[in-house]
């Protein structure tokens, strides 16, 4: 998961109008480095992806790989697909049906003019990779989901792409096939010396994958940096839910963040100005009367609903302002807390993160 | 993370339960049923009637008589010559019309029908005007390579052609639009042109749609009796199909007509009884 320094293999500036979504967006990724991007459904994740691939043609900006412009409509300069030096993983895999799984993997291999034979030996030494040898003769409507994912990437990967594009490649698979995936594209991620764009909703896969996060909504860049900065300093309110924190913007005095209508919150950092305060759920404590005691932050609250998470229970709370709250199914039980009662929350000031919001 | 639409309010309504699956087989209403029975009736009872006034004891002996023999292998050859043609030039046109937009992609469309709504007869009239030796194009191919279609068995592979790719046009571009074009972007993003790509995904995956056509074409170029007559005439042994047979005989022999009715019959409903189940339930 170290950032790979160097000159950047691609370098896009993707901008492509389609009716009154507008995806405007700058990238730029090393040989080496795994970039996800991230961001809710039609923030334009996958619109970048088809553009990268020359599956969709630009409006404006460019896509440069290995120095190579390969749209630039500025200049009438198109590449289509494939001549481009890339490699996609699609969603559903898109294995080619009526092929074996030996052939999908030898299919790009012998379109970049390997004979039959070698492309069969390198399919097949590709499928040993990905430790499915001896499916190699599998049709992939014989092969499980985490086969086909993993004979998908063999496919990609089979072309030697500077560019490897997956497109939210773990989406389609259960809970248990996606663990040992996820740590086995992990693996030939990390082994890939090209750039690789991972494109997900899933924080996990983003957090585990990639060595840089880039998260976009409405078509527009909205943070970017690796995964210790975003978990711990989220700065919209998409990505504190991805990262699981409560997330207040407003103005900092000294150790007060005054935030929404004049509601103020004590925090440990000491600021000035335009701030962020975050807070994780497990933070925040539910009480049935007014709680007196160390410096803390309590506010009355009505429960707006409840619902399982993990182990505990994710309590939505309405007030002065809407928090999450993670409590153990014990604490609820003692609270007996149903949706419409109102409730005090408590927040340690040691517990809360403030960091500024310019910049 | 706010709530999981599974389990937001009004999402699940235990009251609902799905009907037992049987009880959507159970009923038939008499409605649907009488008429279903009538059309089954008035496709089959024609048919039966054949098997009826069939000269049984004669029929071995008509079976041997030379003429018949030679009409049923040119009935079958030319079918199966004019369903390869119409492969040859339908399944690049359907893909044309599936996948290229380009103006008057609609009116072409309305033109390859236009076979289906003409009367053969007619379709006969228009490829003699065309292909005929004072045709358009006849004359040229006369002229300059001493071709002669008309009246020729290549005349009648023409005349079914003409009268059955449309058939296979409408299959072939059905099954393209319903095919998934991702398949052939994902053959893209692997270094394939388009024609590899055509060659390679995109056949390979309408080819139940194909083969549905190829089916339905060479049954309707079997059958092609107006076209045909028209267009390359009624000579034994050059361009006299079966339906043309047929047709002769009926006017000095009717148990002729009906022994060779029912060869066309067993081998058309054998030939599509063994591809059916294959293909034309599943394009």
């Amino acid at each position: 998961m170290t950032p790979v320094a160097g000159p950047s293999a691609l370098e896009a500036h993707l901008v492509v109008d389609r009716g009154t979504f507008r995806l405007d967006l700058e990238l730029r990724i090393a040989a080496g480095e795994v970039v996800a991007l991230l961001g809710p459904n039609g923030a334009g994740k996958t619109t970048a992806l088809r553009a990268l691939a020359g599956l969709e043609a630009l409006t404006a900006g460019h896509v440069t790989l290995a120095g190579q412009d390969l749209d630039r409509p500025g200049d009438r300069l198109w590449t289509p697909t494939e001549r481009r030096p890339i490699g996609v993983v699609f969603q559903d895999y898109l294995l080619f049906p009526h092929l074996s799984a030996l052939d999908n993997v030898a299919f790009g291999p012998r379109r970049h003019g390997t004979d039959r034979r070698r492309a069969r030996e390198q399919a097949a030494g590709w499928l040993d990779r990905v430790g499915l040898a001896e499916h190699a003769a599998r049709k992939p409507r014989q092969l499980s989901g985490g086969q086909a994912q993993r004979v998908a990437l063999a496919r990609a990967l089979a072309v030697h792409p500077a560019l490897l594009l997956l497109d939210e490649p773990l989406a389609a698979l259960d809970a248990r096939t996606r663990l040992d995936t996820r740590a086995e594209l992990h693996r030939h991620l990390a082994e890939h010396p090209g750039a690789t764009l991972l494109v997900t909703h899933d924080p996990l896969d983003a957090l585990v994958l990639a060595d840089r996060l880039v998260i976009i909504e409405n078509g527009r860049l909205v943070q970017e940096g690796d995964a210790a900065t975003i978990t711990a300093q989220p700065r919209t309110d998409y990505v504190a839910r991805l990262v699981g924190l409560n997330l207040y913007r407003g103005r900092a005095d000294g150790h007060t963040v005054v935030v929404g209508d004049g509601f103020a919150l004590t925090t440990a950092d000491r600021l000035d100005g335009d701030a962020f305060v975050a807070f994780p759920p497990s933070a925040v404590a539910l009480h049935p009367s007014r709680p007196d005691g160390s410096p803390r932050n309590t506010w009355p609250a009505t429960i707006a609903g409840i619902q399982r998470h993990g182990d505990n229970l994710r309590v939505q709370l309405d007030g002065a302002i809407t928090v999450a709250a993670d409590i153990t199914p014990a604490a609820a039980a003692h609270l007996r807390i149903t949706p419409g009662q109102s409730v005090w929350a408590a927040v340690k000031a040691a517990e809360t993160h403030a960091y500024p919001a310019a910049g | 993370m706010t709530l999981d639409s599974d389990e937001a309010p009004g999402a699940v309504r235990p009251g609902q339960v799905a009907p037992p699956r049987r009880a959507r087989h159970r009923r038939v209403p008499v409605a649907l049923l009488l008429p279903a029975a009538l059309g089954l009736a008035f496709l089959v009872l024609p048919l039966a009637g054949l098997l009826v006034r069939a000269p049984w004891s004669t029929l071995p002996q008509r079976l041997t008589e030379p003429g018949v023999l030679t009409a049923l292998r040119l009935s079958l050859q030319t079918a199966t010559l004019a369903t390869l043609l119409c492969l040859a030039l339908g399944v690049p046109l359907a893909w044309l019309l599936a996948r290229v937009e380009f103006p008057g992609r609609r009116l072409v469309r309305a033109l390859v029908t236009v076979p289906l709504v003409l009367p053969p007869v007619v379709g006969g009239i228009a490829l003699l005007l065309v292909f005929g030796r004072r045709g358009l194009l006849g004359m040229w191919l006369d002229r300059a390579f001493g071709i002669t279609l008309p009246f020729t068995t290549t005349g009648v592979v023409i005349a079914e052609a003409f009268v059955a790719m449309p058939f296979l046009i409408i299959a072939v571009e059905g099954a393209l639009r319903g095919a998934d074009t991702r398949f052939e972007e994902a053959a893209a993003t692997l270094g394939a042109r388009r024609w590899t790509t055509f060659t390679h995904v995109t056949l390979p995956l309408v080819a139940p749609g194909i083969a549905a056509g190829a089916v339905l074409c060479w049954a309707r170029a079997l059958g092609e009796f107006g076209a045909t007559i028209t267009f390359a005439g009624n000579f034994p042994g050059r361009t006299q199909t079966m339906p043309l047979a047929v047709y002769l005989a009926l006017e000095t022999d009717l148990d002729s007509a009906i022994v060779l009715s029912l060869i066309l019959l067993t081998v058309s409903v054998a030939i599509l009884a063994a591809l059916r189940d294959k293909w034309i339930t599943s394009p």
